[in-house]
């Protein structure tokens, strides 16, 4: 129904397509442009749409259009279009005939309409002219009513509201009583509500008397109010709900809140002190035992005071910090809170450092590791409800100082233990021999020390490795998973106990220098065996130990196994060369003494050998007894099978050709003895206090280098008569008999030994030497 | 820059004294004194020729007795003192005597060495040192840089000092004192320090070593085990008058400050077997000689300890008069702008010419460069300090 005009031509319910058809033709009757038209002129032949050959179109043109269809169409093309256009002319006719019929209907029927219409609206018009009359009379009635009553209204308006201020003036009236009620029955909820409405009304009035009195009189009564609530707010005895209640009421009297907060706070830190109070008088006395155990002592502080404390924190907070209405004053009740926190906790800290410090036992600390982890653990929860205060971190600083103290006792521990080891292989060694028993056995003694030393390191460790547990709060702490691994219980603990071992060693070779073995030998043999055994074995195996159970993270620098095992090597180095030397000392003491004390020119001629060769000879033996138990046997050099049959070139001259002179300037003429002098020529330089290998043999031949020289040294300073250089030759044939077997190179003692009688022959006023036949059988006789 | 080679001396005896003779400060010349049971001692005059590299030699004959001890007055080049043994009726005693060398030997003689061996002369005796009432002698000490009239010799336990009177031909015992204690107890070497006016001289008796103060003849310290066995020698640093360099059984050598004698201000611990001679360089006391009887000598650098810690001293002003206020002490003046770094202690080299233990190590005492050693198989050595050294030293 898109036509502008809905005119009574409408056809009413036809087909659609009669429908349009007529609509469309009348559109372009009109002269509307009709979209559907010009479709259906599309359906015409020669389609052109608004052409001249639009038979619909508004410029439809007769002719042209005949002479296009006779133009294009086929004869039979043709007739089917006449037909339908005749068709379509005759449905047009009808269409036209049925709407022009319609319109007339239409006409006649409005045509009465109006009539009738006429005839109303002359009836309504008079009636409208009545209505408007009374209206006028009920207005003025109106009018007059209203102004009768007007007064009365006024008035009770008036009474009404006299009324209100009546009811509210008893209520002020009424208020001191009531104020005074409400306190007695100690509703002092319900007192401050009545008081705050009433606040307000009797400051505005408060320059009328009357009022001023009642003013006055709630003033006193509130202030009363409030010096109770504050002393209930005081009072120990009441719950936090009651406390929060009184905070309440107060702040709503206007109390300033900063007040409050310090009094709630110096109140609540009253009590917390009586408590760390009870806490410190466990400590015990100064230097005496603490009463109980430090896990009692953290569970007592924990469940007491720190949960107190969290208690107050938290209706603290719900008080003051977290209220409505309260954002003036967060910040301030806040930063109170954090500082009251802070030194009381600084006060719980230094009381715990105590404990912990008093804490000195080495064994098993589990307790104590349950007790730093339960003190951890309590501070966390404190930390969440207050995370502005540095108790978390302060506390895992605690608890970081309380493992670093531990490892250092740990180490002392370990270094104390190492010397009672010590001291107790020097008793063992010192004790007398009793009858039935043999000496301690210097194998079995290292193998007890490097045991007991041992499983000490690792029960150490497993006591320091409780610090790590997975259960254990503070072990996730990135101390204790790296620093603490490596730098705590790596080189603190076991690098420094091993350096310490080390350092014990090389302490043992300074302070015996020079005062002359206070130490026994036999210790220094043993310590240097137990230094060359860390070396070989035990440092890598320890370290293996620590590095397996503290898997460390960190890439602090740690000290290699290399180096500990050389400073190990280097100390054991020094103790065996230290044993030489003390071992060679006193053999040489023995010597020196009895080379000196003696008047060689005046001696008798020798039956025996001396005593003092015995005894170097017994002594070497027990020496060398001694290393072997510690010390593997030693390569030596192939020995000839008669060394005892050798005998000395008593001439043996100290002077020879020089190697090497550049300038040689003859002096006298040459000695006779070069040739005895030609082995001496291409034998090596003798260093006599050398550093030794790590075995037997090497530590022998060290002692008895010392020895020898010594006892040719000694020679050299005195006189001999004939019988003195015999005595001397016996003796170094008797211990070249003994010594040889002892030492890697037997050369070496038949060098020295040659040198001796050689020194001593020149020393000699009267140089007649004893047959090696009789000098072998005295020294087979004894 | 090519070291010297060393100059070797061959003794057909063997020896343990040696000394500079100290007297003379241009030629440099060793005594040494040899020990022979069978024939007669003798006391060799080494001259050595420095520019020719050569030694001349002359020979003293010593029929007293073999020489333990030599040392030479400090003011006449043609005295000397010997410790030796007197050996008769299967008695052996070491006594102490002063002698005088012939005339023409007081400064060497450049005859050609043939000539010298065929014609030996003697010593002339001025005096003895009696030693009856105390025991044998290890050596005699005379006054540093004093007029070659006070000795001291220690005899077994007794400290002993004597006026050289009547153109030394006699020998007063002046003052003495002795050693007491448990034991028998030996002196065995002896110091006279050159500071404190030559009022002070230190002694060694086994591990111990005691300064003495020669105007009352009181033990002024006491430096108790200074070293593990036997203390060996002594020796006074020239230039500091409290540092005293000691050696011994212990293979160490060690400094001491006489003013605090708990422990040693250094220690060194170089040689493979006893030390017998440690000896300051007279000049440059950074120097320091130690001969040992593992055949070994070793000069070893000092500086830290030494009265040059940061070098050498000398402003340009001061260069021309150097040699002339040698011993004073402007090594105590400081020039504050001459921070040098410290040089560091160290060996400078050690010396393998011996065969035998070296008993007796000495510098020249004409030039500062040189020293000389000696073994107990009679080789004398004469070695010089590496010239780099020297240079750097100098420089």
């Amino acid at each position: 129904m898109s036509g502008p005009l809905p005119g009574p031509a409408e056809p009413g319910s036809e087909p659609p397509g009669g429908k349009r058809r007529p609509h469309g033709m009348l559109k372009l009757y009109y002269g509307l442009p009709d979209p559907a038209g010009e479709a259906q002129g599309g359906l015409a032949p020669g389609g052109d749409p608004g052409g001249p050959t639009d038979i619909n179109g508004a410029h439809f043109d007769p002719e042209v259009f005949l002479t296009k269809l006779r133009k294009e169409c086929s004869l039979t093309q043709l007739m089917d279009c006449e037909t339908d256009m005749v068709k379509q002319i005759r449905a047009l006719d009808s269409d036209m005939q049925t709407l022009v019929y319609e319109n007339y209907n239409k006409f006649i029927s409005a045509t009465d309409t109006i009539r009738k219409m006429k005839n109303d609206f002359k009836k309504m018009e008079d009636e409208m002219d009545c209505l408007a009359a009374n209206m006028a009379v009920i207005t003025e009635f109106s009018a007059r009513i209203s102004s009768t009553l007007q007064d009365q209204h006024e008035q009770i308006t008036k009474l009404s509201g006299v009324h209100m201020l009546l009811r509210k003036l008893q209520f002020l009236f009424e208020l001191p009583a009531r104020l005074t009620k409400c306190v007695e029955l100690e509703a002092y909820g319900q007192a401050v509500r009545y008081y705050s409405k009433a606040r307000s009304i009797l400051h505005q009035y408060q320059h009328m008397p009357s009022f001023q009195g009642i003013q006055d009189d709630c003033q006193k009564i509130m202030a009363n109010l409030a010096q109770k609530l504050r002393e209930k707010f005081r009072d120990g005895g009441s719950g936090a709900k009651d406390l929060a209640e009184c905070v309440e009421l107060l702040l709503q009297l206007d109390e300033p809140a900063e007040e409050l907060c310090d009094e709630f706070l110096s109140h609540a830190r009253c009590r917390l002190k009586a408590e760390l109070e009870a806490l410190e008088a466990e400590l015990g006395q100064p230097g005496g035992a603490p009463i109980t155990d430090i896990l009692e002592f953290i569970d007592r502080g924990c469940n007491i005071f720190v949960s107190n404390m969290c208690l107050v924190i938290a209706s603290y907070q719900e008080l003051f910090v977290s209220r409505e209405g309260m954002q003036g004053i967060t910040r301030m009740a806040q930063d109170k809170l954090v500082a009251f926190v802070n030194s009381l906790m600084e006060t719980y800290f230094s009381l715990v450092e105590r404990r912990i410090q008093l804490e000195k036992g080495v064994g098993d600390n589990s307790l104590l590791v349950r007790a730093l982890d339960r003190f951890h653990r309590r501070l966390q929860a404190l930390a969440k409800l207050l995370p502005a205060s540095n108790v978390a971190a302060e506390g895992t600083e605690i608890v970081v100082r309380a493992a670093k103290e531990r490892i250092h006792q740990y180490l002392l521990a370990l270094q104390s233990f190492y010397q009672d080891c010590l001291t107790d292989v020097r008793q063992s060694l010192a004790a007398p021999r009793l009858a039935g028993k043999e000496s301690p056995n210097l194998a079995e003694l290292l193998g007890t020390i490097s045991a007991s030393v041992l499983n000490q390191i690792k029960s150490v460790l497993t006591y320091v490795h409780l610090f790590t547990a997975k259960d254990i709060t503070f072990s996730n702490k990135p101390y204790f998973k790296g620093e603490f691994c490596s730098q705590g219980v790596r080189e603190g603990l076991i690098v420094g106990f091993i350096k310490a071992i080390c350092q014990m060693a090389r302490q043992f070779c300074e302070t015996t220098g020079d005062k002359g073995g206070s130490t026994p030998p036999a210790v220094l043999l043993l310590l240097s065996r137990l230094c060359l055994d860390y070396e070989t074995s035990t440092i890598s195996y320890i370290l293996t130990l620590t590095d397996e159970q503290f898997l460390v993270q960190d890439h602090y620098p740690i000290t290699p196994v290399t180096s500990l095992c050389a400073e190990a090597r280097e100390a054991a180095q020094r103790l065996l060369n230290h044993y030489v030397k003390v071992q060679g000392l006193i053999i040489s003491q023995m010597l020196r003494k009895s080379v000196e004390t003696r008047d060689w020119v005046n001696t008798i001629e020798p039956r025996n050998v001396r005593a003092v060769m015995k005894r170097v000879v017994e002594d070497t033996t027990s020496i060398d007894v001694q290393v072997g138990l510690l010390y593997e046997e030693g390569v030596r050099k192939a020995q000839s099978s008669d060394s005892s049959k050798r005998t000395f070139s008593v001439y043996s001259s100290s002077r020879q050709q020089s190697r090497y002179a550049p300038s040689y300037t003859p002096s006298a003429p040459l000695d006779t003895n070069l040739l005895s002098n030609i082995q001496k020529l291409f034998s090596e330089r003798i260093d006599i206090f050398s550093p030794v290998e790590f075995n037997k043999v090497s530590v022998l031949t060290g002692i008895i280098k010392i020895s020898l020289k010594t006892f040719l040294e000694c020679v050299r300073l005195r006189t001999f008569g004939r019988y003195g250089l015999q005595q001397i030759q016996v003796d170094c044939y008797y211990l070249q008999l003994y010594l040889w077997r002892f030492v890697c190179d037997e050369n070496l003692v038949h060098f020295l030994l040659d040198e001796i009688v050689g020194s001593t022959a020149h020393r000699c006023l009267d140089p007649v030497p004893m047959e090696q036949s009789v000098i072998e059988v005295i020294c087979e006789r004894g | 820059m090519e070291d010297d080679a060393p100059v070797i001396y061959g003794l057909e005896f063997q020896a343990r004294a040696l000394t500079p003779q100290i007297a003379e400060t241009d030629a440099i010349r060793f005594l040494v004194g040899t020990q022979s049971l069978k024939y007669d001692n003798q006391i060799h005059i080494i001259d050595f020729d420095d520019e020719n590299n050569i030694i001349n030699k002359n020979v003293l004959i010593h029929q007293a007795g073999e020489i333990w001890h030599i040392s030479a007055s400090p003011a006449d080049k043609g005295v000397l003192a010997t410790c030796y043994n007197k050996t008769s009726d299967s008695k052996v005693m070491t006594c102490a005597a002063v002698w005088r060398m012939p005339k023409e030997l007081e400064s060497g003689s450049h005859e050609s060495p043939d000539d010298s061996s065929s014609n030996t002369q003697t010593l002339e005796l001025l005096c003895h040192l009696d030693n009856t009432a105390h025991g044998n002698m290890a050596c005699v000490i005379w006054e540093p840089m004093g007029d070659g009239k006070k000795l001291i010799s220690l005899a077994d336990n007794h400290l002993l000092l004597w006026d050289l009177q009547e153109s030394s031909s006699n020998a007063v015992l002046s003052n003495s004192a002795a050693l007491e204690g448990k034991g028998q107890l030996k002196f065995t070497s002896g110091r006279w320090s050159p500071h404190h006016n030559c009022t002070q001289v230190a002694t060694a008796n086994d591990s111990a070593i005691r300064g003495w103060d020669t105007r009352s003849m009181r033990q002024i310290y006491y430096i108790e085990n200074a070293h593990g066995q036997l203390v060996r020698d002594l020796d006074f640093n020239p230039n500091k008058q409290y540092y005293l360099a000691s050696c011994g059984d212990d293979c160490k050598v060690k400094f001491w400050d006489t003013r605090n004698v708990t422990e040693p201000v250094k220690t060194l611990e170089e040689h493979s077997h006893w030390v017998w001679n440690v000896r300051y360089n007279h000049s440059h006391d950074q120097l320091v000689l130690s001969g040992s009887s593992d055949s070994r000598i070793i000069l070893s650098n000092m500086v830290s300890i030494s009265s040059e810690p940061f070098g050498h001293l000398v402003d340009d002003d001061e260069l021309s008069d150097q040699e002339d206020h040698h011993q004073e002490e402007k090594i105590f003046v400081y020039t504050p702008f001459r921070t040098k770094e410290p040089l560091q202690d160290s060996i400078i080299a050690t010396y393998e010419e011996h065969e035998d233990s070296v008993y007796a190590v000495e510098w020249s005492s004409a030039d500062p460069w040189l020293f000389a050693s000696l073994s107990y198989d009679g080789r004398l050595v004469i070695n010089r300090v590496p010239r780099a050294l020297k240079y750097h030293i100098l420089l």
